[in-house]
């Protein structure tokens, strides 16, 4: 089942290469139009890619968690989230449990970061947390772990650092092509007015640098969208039991509140894309994720159990083709049949009372990572005073009795 | 030189096997080692579910004292669990089947008891005690599909040539025969 992995990575390296290709084109092209030399304008490009890869490898994740202001929890802040989490790291085979995350952000929206299954954090959004149950939260998480589990983030970061290079290095290059008139060119003919040659290689520099980061663009969706289905279908497996993720995805599509925190270059790391628009045709070519209603559908499509070889059914009833979402070399060695199972019972709680319940939840574990100290009202009021508050007592709006404040 | 040629063919045949030989071996060794991990992870969860038990039934007695049958039930079932710990894989699964049958029965009778449900202490157990029970159960499935996959891999050709050079048995599948479990009463939180 878990070889997966290993025949993704062939066709994920072709992909690459494709991208590492387009990369090596402009950066050929770019320096024989400037310098007067391919070769540098090759080994300028593969400069500036490694440093942008080291940077990526090393600082990445914690870059992407501060500038969505993500804070670390443990075991205690959030229970029920921390305990999801643990499940699937033991459902998934993961071999450490990865680090748990919450944003503070009323949008629905989880990711996973990390360069590989051993350096892991899942993150959440504290709207996720308060409008998920047990079961969809459960289906959010694996699905994240299976992007940690498939190697995925790491695929995606490499990905990302190649488009951008290429944007980069293009966008340079077109802006410099167009406002020099093409001087470089000239320059490197002696001022004898410019061979044929020379003008065709800044023909084609031109347009590679207006072509190269479209090219690449697609590559990079093509592959993030694939990596979202797959991940889809380890989750079923993982939890074996696809409604979970289904009703999850449903809820976070009728949410209409989009991610503060967000930065483009990362939506693909995102559970659902948090720049989506509605409406969404399934041939969008230009989405990191394959449309949320389609999604739902093939989860919902399974016929009674959670296997991979049912996810592939269904996603090509859903699709209506005869296409393969998961690698055949995967289908044949895995279990045709893997029953589901029950959905977690019902607490002898009605809906909203469990959304007031879960709200409190991650209102006391926000409050906890932000320092907030607890207090109670010999009246049964309960205070959170922010760790900023100067005073020494409080005073209760409810029965009005002055409130010393512990150690201040 | 044929001979020369011949020879080369043969080398380069001797080494691609020797090479097949020891990625099927490692890869053999490889998912023992994980279907062994996968066990351990089973008794680290089951270890947890044991240790909880008698902070719930001490919280749970301050509430409803007069439980007694259920409370020494669970107490009784939890021992037979520790005891059962190294006999084997079939007497383990029927103990700890057991008492996940006790543990539902207590926390059916709870939910008769208004103040203890709202005990923080006895909240946090539960959702401590329902995550370890689904901690057992995904550890329990992480396990049998590694053994299903060691299995395959030990018994379909051409790999089982390997396994059976190398004495790669088959590994065994953990079910829950457990009466208890399978008549576990359907709880009704309506």
């Amino acid at each position: 089942m878990w070889a997966q992995i290993r025949s993704n990575r062939i066709r994920s390296v072709i992909l690459v290469g494709a991208l590492a290709l387009v990369l090596v084109l402009l950066g050929y092209f770019l320096g024989e139009a400037f310098l007067g030399s391919g070769l540098w304008g090759l080994i300028i490009a593969l400069v500036v890619w490694i440093i942008m890869n080291l940077i990526a490898y090393f600082q990445g994740d914690a870059l992407i968690l501060s500038i969505s202001r993500a804070k670390k929890i443990g075991p205690n802040d959030h229970p029920r989230l921390w305990n999801v989490v643990e499940e699937m790291k033991i459902a998934s085979g993961l071999e450490k449990m990865p680090d748990v995350y919450i944003i503070d952000d009323p949008a629905m929206n989880a990711f996973a970061t990390g360069r590989s299954p051993k350096h892991a954090a899942v993150t959440v959004t504290s709207g996720l947390l308060q409008k998920m149950n047990r079961d969809e939260l459960q289906g959010v998480v694996a699905h994240e772990i299976s992007h940690i589990q498939n190697r995925d983030v790491l695929l995606m970061t490499l990905c990302s650092v190649l488009l951008g290079t290429i944007v980069i290095l293009a966008w340079y290059g077109s802006r410099i092509l167009i406002f020099s008139g093409g001087s470089g060119g000239r320059r490197r003919s002696g001022g004898g007015g410019g061979g044929s040659g020379a003008a065709i290689i800044l023909v084609v520099a031109l347009v590679l640098a207006i072509l190269a980061p479209i090219f690449a663009q697609l590559i990079y969706f093509a592959i993030s969208r694939k990596r979202e289905y797959l991940a889809d279908a380890s989750g079923a497996l993982y939890t074996r039991y696809p409604e979970g993720l289904a009703s999850a995805l449903e809820k976070i599509a009728d949410s209409t509140i989009g991610l503060h925190s967000a930065n483009q270059a990362f939506a693909p790391m995102y559970i659902a894309n948090p720049f989506r628009k509605e409406g969404m045709s399934a041939s969008d070519l230009t989405s990191t994720h394959p449309p949320i209603r389609e999604r739902i559908r093939i989860l919902r499509s399974m016929a009674g159990g959670a296997s991979f070889v049912e996810y592939n059914k269904a996603y090509q009833k859903v699709r209506n083709n005869k296409q393969n979402v998961i690698p055949a070399s995967t289908l044949a060695v895995s279990a045709a049949m893997v029953s589901t199972r029950q959905p977690e019972p019902a607490p002898d709680q009605s809906e909203s009372e469990q959304k007031i319940d879960r709200a409190r939840e991650v209102s006391a574990a926000l409050d906890k990572l932000h320092k907030y100290t607890a207090l109670a009202c010999p009246c049964g009021t309960a205070f959170r005073i922010p760790p900023d508050y100067k005073g020494k007592v409080i005073r209760c709006p409810r029965c009005g009795r002055d409130n010393q404040i512990m150690n201040k | 030189m044929v001979g020369l040629i011949i020879g080369l063919v043969f080398a380069v045949i001797v080494l691609l096997l020797i090479i097949w030989l020891f990625a099927t071996y490692n890869g053999l060794v490889r998912l023992r080692n994980q279907t062994k991990n996968a066990w351990s992870q089973i008794d680290v969860q089951l270890k947890r579910r044991h240790d909880l038990i008698p902070n719930l039934v001490e919280t749970v007695k301050g509430y409803a004292a007069h439980e007694r049958q259920t409370l020494e039930a669970v107490i009784q079932a939890r021992n037979t669990a520790v005891s059962a710990i190294g006999k084997g894989i079939g007497e383990q699964a029927k103990a700890e089947g057991g008492l996940s049958g006790a543990l539902s029965r207590l926390f059916a009778v709870a939910e008769q008891y208004p103040n203890l449900k709202a005990n923080e202490n006895f909240l946090a157990l539960q959702e401590e005690l329902s995550s370890t029970e689904n901690k057992i159960s995904f550890s329990r499935q992480f396990y049998n599909d590694s053994v299903l996959q060691y299995n395959n891999k030990t018994q379909m050709a051409p790999s089982n040539i390997v396994a059976g050079m190398f004495g790669f048995k088959a590994g065994e599948f953990f079910e829950v025969k457990g009466e208890e479990e399978r008549e576990a009463p359907k709880v009704s939180f309506k």
